[in-house]
């Protein structure tokens, strides 16, 4: 196991650092933006670039911009949308938005995806199934954003229950804001919701159906002890990876609900480093998906290891 | 030489069993082939059926409607004044259903302003006003004694609210209009009413006399609005010769000059018919680009259904070749060309989209080109996993080493042997691989990463999004567009599973 997550650590390693170098590359191929040089603004600027190594070979750009990176975590600072600020402590400041909504999103999400799902399995073939299994269908091939303008419109200016978009301010964990919060958590939830109603239904009917459920039961176990004790523990086998996987992807958040519900994120950070440009912003954003991506990758994966006994034996060979 | 010499006679060759008698008797069941299996089980599963049946509506709209709507996507009004406007068909407005009636809400509306629209109804035979859904009353000190004033809430027709509007013509225009109207009887330019005398109010659509500067009219002993008609020949700009209004004596100008040309009082309505030679009839309401929507949406999802087709092909063959090569060849040259797309499905698809945009959108691939490229980029790999699987399933089969035994080159066993059998699953993954392409395409221009709507006239995502801007003042230009990427979507991706199901035997009953 030991062996495994190490070569897998390695990949991941191996892929952020080509990947980002790739992105690295191709942001210091665009032209800049000219620069007035009887401006101090603009001359500034030109200095900064020099420092940056720009007009040097990329390679010596990458190991400037690494170098800067290791010793003093220096991302390089913002040149268009927040001139002349530190990039990383723009990031910092609007993590807390994202992870808080996405996190509040997961945790109504997950428990009520994963009742709804041991519903439909254990109703199989019944209306409420039916209803159950239709609803996910719709909620997965939709994208959220279709629903989220439907919450937006119904919840928040027809029945104006909530705020049309999210409360400003840095005051986290009022109770005005957390109402704010709601229709882009609501948001969120469908898809999340939908996809762990499908798993676990679909797991759960192929467990139930399997013979050691029919042992369970002979040797006296009701059926509710079976299901909870034997059925649901390996339905476990999936689901728990792709928990885990969900709590490291809280970080990254989508782009169209920050949009949408005005969200201070790093979505409508990253969204706004993209529209601008903002090369320096942006290559740290993507960077951080990079990361979160492929951190909630390997997360799943080894956990798939730790949980499940046949994958553990597996990766011995 | 020697082979020749090696040959056997064919007289020589006889029967061992010539007379023996068969005892196995043979099937007497007709031979179903595998597509005709697949079909009659596609068939079995209902919702698939629906959901097909419904994806070709979807479809055949988005490329018919552009074709036969009287409406290109950049077609827009004369002046640009119907934006965002409600559905409306003429021939159903009139018969006051209630749908399709073109109706906004307007409110604080005070006596005067109200009698104003039902002024413009008088004269212009088109009666804005709908129904009053509210009305409030307050009092009011004027001129030293307490008065009622009255607001109205009311529900209007935002295409007849326009009514009457200044419009500078060339002589030539206003000749040819002139013409127009004595054919069909269709009354675009009404007579002229100099602001002099209606207290200097500068508003078209007030043709009577009125007693104060706020627009209150001064009414006959029958209760009646007096017409305020210029009948001044010496600022008359050229002469009118069509339909006149039923109170004209033949002495109204209809016309001023105006440096060069006439300004007149057109109805604004019945000039659009003119101008496009149609009623503006919008089944679906208008755009805030002043577009029909329901030509928008066609044109926008013919491009989603084009490009998501496109890229699924070019996913396709790639992938399949990647793949066909990993699951073939195996060992080292499998672990390096997975590792090489291990790490390019590492690659955020939004950074992939962005960069090649950044690069390409100015050159000559332009935004769709580059677009399509990013879809290229990165979308071929889970072609190339399945693909990939299907070679180790086949690879190791008995017939594999048949044909090896015989000779066959390593492309026949690839292309003829394996790829046949693989090809089932490769397709009906590609029908569910075009929804997904569909929605993230729909998502990027949603957010305005992409900007096809220059290019391509129309975007889905595009419209989705200027929806959710207008939504609470216009939810009909949220709702259609949602409305069809949503069954595009579902029926696609219903189609989609049961297609899946139907062309794969082992997985029956196991999926939902």
């Amino acid at each position: 196991m030991g062996k495994y997550i190490l070569q897998r650590l390695t990949l991941m390693l191996v892929t952020f650092f080509i990947i980002t170098f790739a992105c690295f590359a191709l942001i210091r191929m665009l032209p800049l933006p000219v620069l007035d040089p009887g401006d101090v603004h603009g001359q500034i600027a030109q200095l900064r670039r020099e420092a940056m190594g720009y007009n040097k070979p990329i390679i010596e750009q990458f190991v400037i911009f690494m170098k800067g990176l290791f010793t003093r975590w220096d991302w390089g600072v913002s040149d268009k949308l927040y001139l002349g600020q530190d990039v990383w402590k723009l990031f910092v400041d609007k993590l807390p938005p994202t992870m808080l909504t996405n996190l509040y999103s997961i945790l109504f999400a997950i428990p009520v995806g994963i009742i709804l799902g041991i519903i439909a399995a254990l109703k199989k073939n019944s209306g409420l199934d039916h209803f159950i299994s239709t609803s996910t269908m719709v909620f997965i091939s939709v994208p959220s954003f279709v629903y989220a303008s439907l919450v937006q419109y119904f919840l928040c200016f027809k029945l104006g229950w909530f705020p049309l978009i999210m409360k400003t301010g840095t005051n986290y964990f009022t109770k005005d804001m957390f109402l704010s919060m709601i229709p882009a958590v609501f948001s969120l939830s469908f898809g999340v919701i939908a996809g762990f109603t499908r798993t676990t239904r679909a797991e759960l009917t192929e467990v139930l159906t399997s013979e050691f459920m029919l042992l369970a039961r002979t040797k006296g176990l009701t059926k509710g002890q079976a299901t909870v004790r034997h059925a649901l523990r390996n339905c476990m086998v999936v689901i728990l990876p792709a928990i885990f996987g969900d709590f490291i992807g809280i970080m990254s958040g989508s782009l169209i609900i920050e949009q949408i519900f005005s969200i201070p994120g790093v979505g409508k950070l990253y969204l706004n480093s993209i529209n601008a440009p903002d090369y320096p912003l942006f290559l740290l954003l993507s960077c951080f998906y990079l990361a979160v991506g492929l951190l909630a990758g390997l997360i799943v994966d080894i956990s798939y290891g730790f949980i499940d006994p046949r994958i553990r034996v597996g990766s011995k060979k | 030489m020697a082979e020749k010499n090696m040959m056997i006679p064919a007289e020589k060759f006889t029967f061992v069993q010539k007379d023996a008698v068969i005892k196995d008797k043979k099937l007497e069941t007709k031979a179903r082939s595998y597509m005709a299996d697949a079909w009659i089980r596609f068939k079995k599963n209902k919702s698939s059926v629906v959901a097909a049946i419904i994806l070709l509506i979807l479809v055949l709209y988005a490329f018919i409607v552009p074709l036969v709507s009287p409406y290109k996507v950049a077609d827009k009004d004369p002046d640009k004044r119907y934006v965002s406007f409600p559905p409306f068909v003429r021939s159903v407005a009139d018969q006051n259903r209630g749908i399709l009636d073109g109706a906004v809400q307007i409110t604080s509306i005070n006596e005067v302003g109200y009698q104003r629209l039902l002024a413009m109804g008088e004269e212009t035979s088109m009666n804005p006003v709908i129904r009053i859904t509210g009305m409030t009353t307050t009092q009011e000190k004027q001129r030293g004694k307490m008065v009622d004033v009255h607001f109205y809430s009311l529900e209007v027709n935002a295409y007849y609210q326009i009514g009457i509007v200044y419009r500078v013509l060339s002589y030539n225009e206003y000749e040819r209009i002139q013409a127009w109207q004595k054919e069909t009887g269709i009354q675009v330019i009404y007579p002229w009413v100099e602001s002099k005398d209606i207290k200097n109010i500068e508003d078209p659509n007030i043709w009577y006399k009125v007693s104060d500067n706020k627009g209150t009219a001064k009414l006959d002993k029958q209760g009646n609005r007096v017409p305020a008609y210029s009948s001044n020949a010496a600022i008359e700009g050229a002469p009118y010769d069509s339909i006149r209004v039923p109170s004209d004596d033949g002495s109204y100008i209809y016309s001023i000059h105006k440096s060069g040309a006439v300004q007149v009082r057109m109805n604004y309505y019945n000039y659009t018919i003119f101008v496009t030679g149609h009623h503006p009839d919008h089944l679906f309401g208008v755009t805030s680009k002043c577009e029909d929507l329901m030509t928008a949406i066609g044109v926008g999802a013919r491009f989603s259904l084009v490009f998501a087709i496109c890229v699924s092909l070019i996913n396709l063959t790639i992938g399949a070749v990647y793949g066909a090569i990993q699951g073939y060849y195996g060992g080292y040259v499998d672990l390096i060309l997975d590792r090489i797309s291990d790490i390019l499905s590492g690659l955020p698809f939004t950074v992939c989209v962005v960069l090649f945009q950044y690069h390409m959108a100015g050159t000559k691939f332009g935004v769709i080109g580059a677009f399509l490229l990013a879809f290229v980029v990165t979308g071929w790999i889970g072609m190339a996993h399945l693909t990939r699987r299907q070679f180790y399933r086949f690879k190791g089969q008995e017939y594999i080493l048949a044909a090896r035994t015989l000779g066959a080159s390593d492309k026949r066993l690839i292309f003829k042997h394996i790829f046949p059998n693989a090809i089932g699953s490769i397709i009906t993954s590609c029908a569910l691989v075009i929804p997904s392409v569909i929605s993230s395409e729909t998502s990027l221009t949603y957010l305005g990463i992409v900007n096809v709507s220059r290019e391509f006239g129309a975007s889905l995502g595009d419209l989705l999004s200027t929806g959710q801007t207008f939504c609470q003042k216009y939810p009909f230009a949220l709702f259609f567009p949602a409305l069809y990427f949503s069954l595009l979507l579902i029926s696609f991706n219903l189609f989609g599973n049961g297609l899946r199901d139907a062309f794969n035997p082992s997985n029956r009953g196991l999926e939902d």
